[in-house]
């Protein structure tokens, strides 16, 4: 579960290259991604089957998820304020049991884009044109490779190259391996409890 | 936290002021690694988290900072052990042998302190002004209403802070939102924070703290302006709060974990010393006309689709560009006419409780209203208390018998039908009057279930009318 266990060697983020789907839409929110109900479990074994299992049903096999071209896809493509609501880290949990490795997006919600550092999957942004036509070339080629760069920030496709956005510390987090943050907290050292002393509540 | 000048003698927003004092160092990331004074679990977001800590054998390193409860999935009906339903039964299991394991306070029903987790933190005095607080659940913003720096985090996070009271966080923005004017008879709270999502729009907030002021906001009471906040995060904030004042001292007067009498003064001058300085200089600031705001309903399918009573609901061609692909989106799932009016929407099911308005003044509201009439026949209303504190409050005023003499029906305390994880479900496409706080698809249980988001009055009222009514209408 955890990569950075008993201080093992760094996973090192620096690019993401497979097919990728499409899932187009706005406020995308993290009950739709995981309804309510599949989270009664004490673990997140079971999250990739239930991903957007409600949309998918509503869909009768037309959703993205369920799409034959899409099929083996490991970056998933969206809209604006993609993971918005619950701050439930069985969403991204979901997607990467699904198979997803990264998310391109106009934007996205911000617990959602954290629980997704913490888990070592790239959220990265696109502007509003650039989506467009990234979207659009990959639902015209689904079989295309897609590659997101982190150290060039960039988003290589039929489409082009795309400048693409994502935070400098959350870049450096993936890049350097440091994504899986209890090392990083625990590394403080006394530096906590020295903290914790000048707090008069604590 | 006691003194209010920052090294440079700048003035600070309380943000400012409490994120200075939590920061244990700046990381390479740029991020803050920053301290959590008060951290709630609950059962849902916290046994994977456990899990991960077993996994890396490492202790919980301030477990008297850690307090738990369980919300989600506990029925409203009957909550005997074990619970009836297996898989509940295991979550709630597993959460005991957690805390008993690591030697955390768990307000479970036998303790008589259980409820909704941003329910019972404040109601303990477990929430004050100057902490930070993280809790595995996004309307953790709740408890900003206290002048405390609240975040919803994920169940990794929640893993970090039980084995370093941290979390990595990079630095916000500070947005001041001044509610101006005085509010309409009948229009409350949470009619107050649906219109600042409005006006903001449900991905606003993004890279912001809120910080809710002016005239309406400081006339609130505690428990209005912890709805107020609640619903920070359906803005897009990453969290919100209220400058602490006398209300806030008082609320917190003889609680369970605030300091007794002959320290309460003392730390009730610090927690007033925390309010943002005068001339703090915000990265925003926006003001919104309290006195023209009306009851609000949600029409559609997030937060931000929502209108005044009085108004009709938005044609495709109506609304900018990008916002096009949504309402159309929503009105199919919704079923409802483009241009119609919201008022006399029929509904099938009433739903009073959640951590945005399960509160004793917000069953009080709903009371008042109760009293006018009886459910229509063929509507199913639930109040659902935030507490065991609130329903035993309630019961000492009868206010469930008023509910119980309207045709409510009166239940245990829990989250109940605001995520529908426990028994309380909407069935098939029935349209919902709901108190909570999101009318996502299939939010309420039933995948194709419909939610409109009200006041507790107006919910009253609606289960009363059996279509949706302006409650104001009513008096």
């Amino acid at each position: 579960m955890s990569p950075n266990k008993n201080d093992e060697v760094l996973v090192r983020i620096a690019e993401i290259e497979g097919s990728a789907c499409v899932l187009r839409g706005d406020d995308v929110d993290t009950d739709r991604i995981i309804p309510a109900r599949f989270m009664k479990v004490v673990t997140f074994d079971d999250m990739g089957r239930h991903a957007f299992e409600d949309a998918r049903k509503a869909a009768k096999g037309k959703h993205p998820l369920d799409d034959p071209r899409y099929s083996g896809a490991e970056i998933l493509v969206v809209g604006n304020n993609f993971g918005c609501g619950s701050s439930r880290e069985h969403a991204p949990q979901a997607l990467m049991r699904f198979g997803f490795k990264a998310f391109v997006g106009g934007s996205f919600a911000e617990i959602f884009a954290g629980n997704c550092t913490s888990l070592g999957l790239p959220c990265v942004t696109l502007p509003a044109d650039a989506l467009a036509k990234l979207m659009d070339a990959v639902e015209l080629d689904p079989q295309q490779r897609v590659r997101i760069d982190l150290v060039a920030r960039t988003i290589r496709s039929r489409a082009g190259v795309m400048p693409a956005g994502i935070p400098d510390g959350v870049r450096m987090q993936l890049t350097e391996g440091t994504w899986d943050a209890t090392r990083v907290l625990l590394d403080a050292g006394d530096a906590i409890e020295r903290t914790a002393a000048t707090i008069p509540y604590f | 936290m006691t003194s209010n000048a920052s090294p440079s003698g700048a003035p600070r927003s309380l943000f400012q002021k409490v994120w200075d004092a939590h920061r244990v160092r700046e990381l390479p990331s740029g991020q803050t690694q920053l301290l959590i004074g008060t951290h709630l679990i609950h059962e849902v977001t916290s046994p994977q988290a456990f899990a991960m800590l077993r996994e890396l054998g490492l202790p919980v390193r301030f477990p008297a900072r850690t307090f738990a409860t369980v919300d989600h999935i506990i029925p409203t009906d009957d909550q005997s052990r074990p619970l009836a339903d297996d898989l509940a039964e295991a979550m709630m299991s597993e959460l005991e042998r957690n805390c008993r394991d690591y030697g955390i306070q768990f307000f479970g029903p036998e303790t008589g302190a259980q409820g909704i987790v941003h329910v019972i933190g404040p109601e303990l005095g477990l929430t004050q002004p100057g902490m930070t607080i993280a809790c595995g659940d996004s309307h953790t913003s709740t408890h900003g209403a206290f002048g405390a720096i609240a975040f919803g985090i994920g169940t990794s996070q929640v893993r970090d802070v039980l084995a370093s009271q941290c979390i990595a966080i990079a630095p916000l923005k500070v947005r001041r939102i001044e509610v101006t004017g005085k509010l309409a008879p009948g229009v409350y709270a949470k009619d107050v924070i649906l219109a600042i999502i409005r006006r903001l729009g449900v991905n606003g907030g993004v890279g912001h703290a809120y910080e809710y002021a002016g005239p309406v906001i400081d006339a609130m009471s505690m428990e209005e302006r912890m709805t107020v906040c609640n619903m920070s995060i359906e803005g897009g904030a990453r969290c919100g709060y209220v400058n602490p004042d006398r209300t806030t001292v008082e609320y917190l007067r003889g609680r369970r974990y605030t300091p007794d009498d002959a320290g309460f003064e003392a730390k009730a001058k610090a927690w007033l010393a925390l309010a943002s300085d005068p001339g703090t200089v915000y990265d925003d600031v926006v003001r919104i006309d309290g006195s023209k705001i009306e009851p609000s309903i949600t029409w559609g399918i997030h937060p931000g689709h929502n209108l005044g009573v009085s108004e009709s609901i938005p044609t495709p061609n109506g609304v900018p560009d990008d916002e096009r692909a949504g309402v159309e989106e929503a009105l199919e799932y919704m079923d409802f006419a483009a241009g119609a009016s919201i008022e006399g929407t029929p509904i099938d099911v009433a739903f009073i409780g959640s951590c945005t308005n399960g509160r004793i003044s917000d069953l009080r509201e709903a009371a008042k209203v109760a009293k006018t009439g009886h459910v229509k026949a063929g509507v199913r209303a639930l109040v659902v208390p935030g507490s065991m504190a609130v329903r035993e409050q309630a019961e000492k005023e009868g206010l469930h018998e008023i509910f119980r003499a309207a045709g409510f029906e009166w239940r245990e305390p829990g989250c109940s039908m605001c995520l529908a994880m426990n028994p309380d479900k909407l069935k098939g496409r029935e349209v919902c009057a709901s108190s909570s706080n999101r009318n996502f698809k299939g939010r309420q249980g039933s995948p194709s279930g419909r939610t409109l988001l009200m006041s507790p009055a107006m919910v009253a009222a609606a289960a009363i009318a059996g279509k949706v009514v302006d409650v104001r209408k009513l008096s």
